[in-house]
């Protein structure tokens, strides 16, 4: 008898190794959750560094044109570390990508999902699937190969800059946008189109008054998804603009962009310098904008959500 | 304008984007292809690269490639795994789920160049790691998880409620319905995600330059002892990858062969993808058939 009651009191085996794989599989969970908290703790502690420790003033560096920090302006005894053409540059490549691009994803997606499904799905989907996958080295060294010396035979110059940048990019976002965009236009329900087509609506009437009316929110997503990839793209981007931290005075002088700043200075500067602090705020600075560009997907989320 | 002669042109347009869209994109893997291809040979994919003069390979950085990524996949697949069965299995609608899938989100949209110097910060300089393979596979882990997560969590969430209920039904704990059941009726779509975003690892470079290093010592691939330093095996060596070569040759520019080197390691890098982008269908549909006798 008293076998029995222990037995029934006592947690049964089971439920024994259902608590052990419910702790495990939470601290996985949690895991990934420090390792989030602490990229932004150690990002955000580096750079902050540089206005508290180093004293920089916030509107110097980001208002600042002049980059050259391992030398220092006699007038105000600081260094030069004018970030504004690493913000300017990479601002500029984002938006006019993102501007070229949109454009092209939507005709194509358009193309996919509303006059041609069968070729669309056939031969578009499986080439805009291995697009997303190409690594960026490749763009990069396409870029180096094709774009660059084509800007160089066009325009003069070296061939290096804005307009190199933003041809790469445009052509890297292009399948995120367009396999992003295809999804939210496949999830417009069939009936919109249906009603539309029964009242006597061409074609064109029922994809831009109709199709196009209730996708807007998900190709929006769709194009600060792409926008986001195109901001923190980092060797793509480098190997064609040029690294000069110069401010962009036309699209084909040689510029730079945060990340090309950041991947070229890293390894020159010595850890806890001043040259070394002003990094690390450039990365704080791209760790912010890809939270800004989450923010910005919620709220676009939030409002366009079908009733 | 009325609406017929607007649904012609507009009609129009759309077929020019997307033909032109069509011609970037073909020309693209044709350029790199017809490019690349007659680069490749055996003495090229085995032999070591050289820095100064014509004729050297990329043997080494093709083995660190492959090595960075399983040793990535090793340490990334259970974490992710855990992270989905929680999400997935256990986890109730909250404000703690909430701060977790947020977290995630933001995680996989960071650049990977930010996710690389966060690795450099900490594993090569705090923990004096140094370049090092492991440092390259912790920072590779960290750019994959919120991709692997989600995929699993995907895949387990594909699973009808109908067979967690009937695990309940037969007695089951919740965590023996998950093993026996709900996993193993996932595993092949767990296989596809887990290789597509093999995929997607081995051609990252941002994360690794400044944690695997940008130096590919020699290796003697007799020796397997991973604690020598010239094992091909051990993790603690400097070990640039196929991806992190491509870009050093061309922003350095002392390789006199350089672009003949970068177009053929560019071919091998996408047919590489390609292979893992076919066969993550393949196998998947296989293990399907094959666990499910359906």
């Amino acid at each position: 008898m008293d076998n029995i009651t222990q037995k029934l009191m006592q947690k049964s085996e089971s439920t024994k190794k259902d608590s052990l794989g419910r702790a495990v599989s939470l601290a996985a969970l949690s895991l990934i959750v420090i390792v989030v908290v602490s990229i932004f703790a150690f990002v955000m502690s580096r750079g902050l560094s540089t206005f508290f420790h180093d004293g920089v003033h916030v509107k110097d560096f980001l208002f600042g044109s002049t980059w050259n920090p391992s030398v220092v302006n006699p007038q105000t005894k600081q260094p030069y570390i004018g970030a504004l053409p690493m913000i300017l540059g990479s601002f500029l490549v984002t938006f006019l990508a993102a501007i070229v691009a949109t454009p092209f994803a939507i005709g194509t997606s358009l193309f996919m999902t509303e006059i041609a499904q069968k070729r669309g799905t056939k031969i578009m989907q499986p080439v805009i699937e291995l697009l997303v996958g190409i690594p960026s080295v490749v763009y990069g060294f396409i870029g180096l190969t094709v774009v660059v010396p084509f800007i160089r035979s066009v325009f003069g110059g070296s061939g290096f800059g804005i307009l190199s940048g933003t041809i790469v990019l445009f052509v890297m976002v292009l399948p995120t946008i367009t396999s992003m965009t295809v999804d939210t236009l496949k999830s417009v329900p069939r009936h919109y189109r249906e009603s539309a087509l029964a009242i006597g609506a061409t074609r064109w009437q029922m994809i831009y008054k109709v199709v196009l009316r209730a996708a807007t929110p998900g190709i929006l997503t769709a194009i600060v998804f792409g926008m986001a990839r195109a901001f923190g793209e980092a060797l793509a981007v480098q190997m064609v603009i040029g690294n000069a931290a110069l401010m962009p005075h036309n699209l084909t002088s040689p510029a730079s962009t945060l990340t090309s700043i950041l991947t070229m200075g890293i390894g020159n500067t010595v850890m806890g310098s001043l040259q070394n602090d002003v990094l690390w705020t450039l990365a704080m600075i791209l760790l912010v904008m890809s939270l800004v560009f989450n923010l910005v997907v919620r709220a676009i989320g939030r409002r366009g959500e079908m009733k | 304008m009325n609406a017929k002669s607007a649904d012609k042109i507009a009609t129009v347009v759309i077929y020019m984007i997307s033909g032109i869209v069509a011609l970037i994109l073909i020309a693209m893997l044709a350029f790199i292809l017809i490019r690349g291809v007659p680069n490749l040979s055996w003495h090229f994919l085995t032999s070591p690269a050289r820095a100064f003069e014509a004729g050297g390979g990329i043997g080494i950085q093709l083995f660190n490639s492959f090595y960075l990524l399983i040793l990535a996949m090793l340490i990334s697949f259970p974490i992710a795994l855990g992270a989905a069965i929680y999400l997935n299995e256990y986890s109730k609608k909250g404000r703690f789920t909430t701060i977790v899938r947020t977290a995630i989100e933001i995680l996989s949209s960071l650049p990977s160049v930010v996710v690389g110097l966060f690795g450099f910060l900490i594993f090569v300089v705090q923990f004096h790691f140094g370049f090092s393979i492991l440092s390259g596979a912790i920072a590779l882990t960290f750019f994959n998880l919120p991709l692997l997560t989600r995929s699993i969590e995907t895949s387990l969430a594909q699973i009808p409620n109908l067979q967690r209920e009937a695990g309940s039904a037969l007695g089951l704990s919740r965590w023996e319905t998950v093993i026996h059941i709900i996993l193993p009726a996932a595993v092949p779509s767990i296989v596809t995600g887990v290789v597509l975003s093999a995929g997607r690892v081995f051609g990252e470079a941002a994360a690794l330059i400044y944690t695997a290093g940008q130096s590919a010592p020699a290796l003697n691939f007799t020796d397997w002892n991973p604690f020598n330093i010239s094992s091909p095996l051990n993790p603690m060596r400097p070990a640039e990858t196929l991806a992190v070569h491509i870009w050093k040759i061309n922003s350095e520019g002392i390789m006199p062969d350089a672009n003949a080197v970068s177009a053929g390691a560019s071919a091998v890098l996408i047919i590489v993808v390609l292979l893992f982008n076919l066969s993550a269908r393949k196998i998947g549909a296989q293990l399907y058939k094959k666990l499910t006798s359906a």
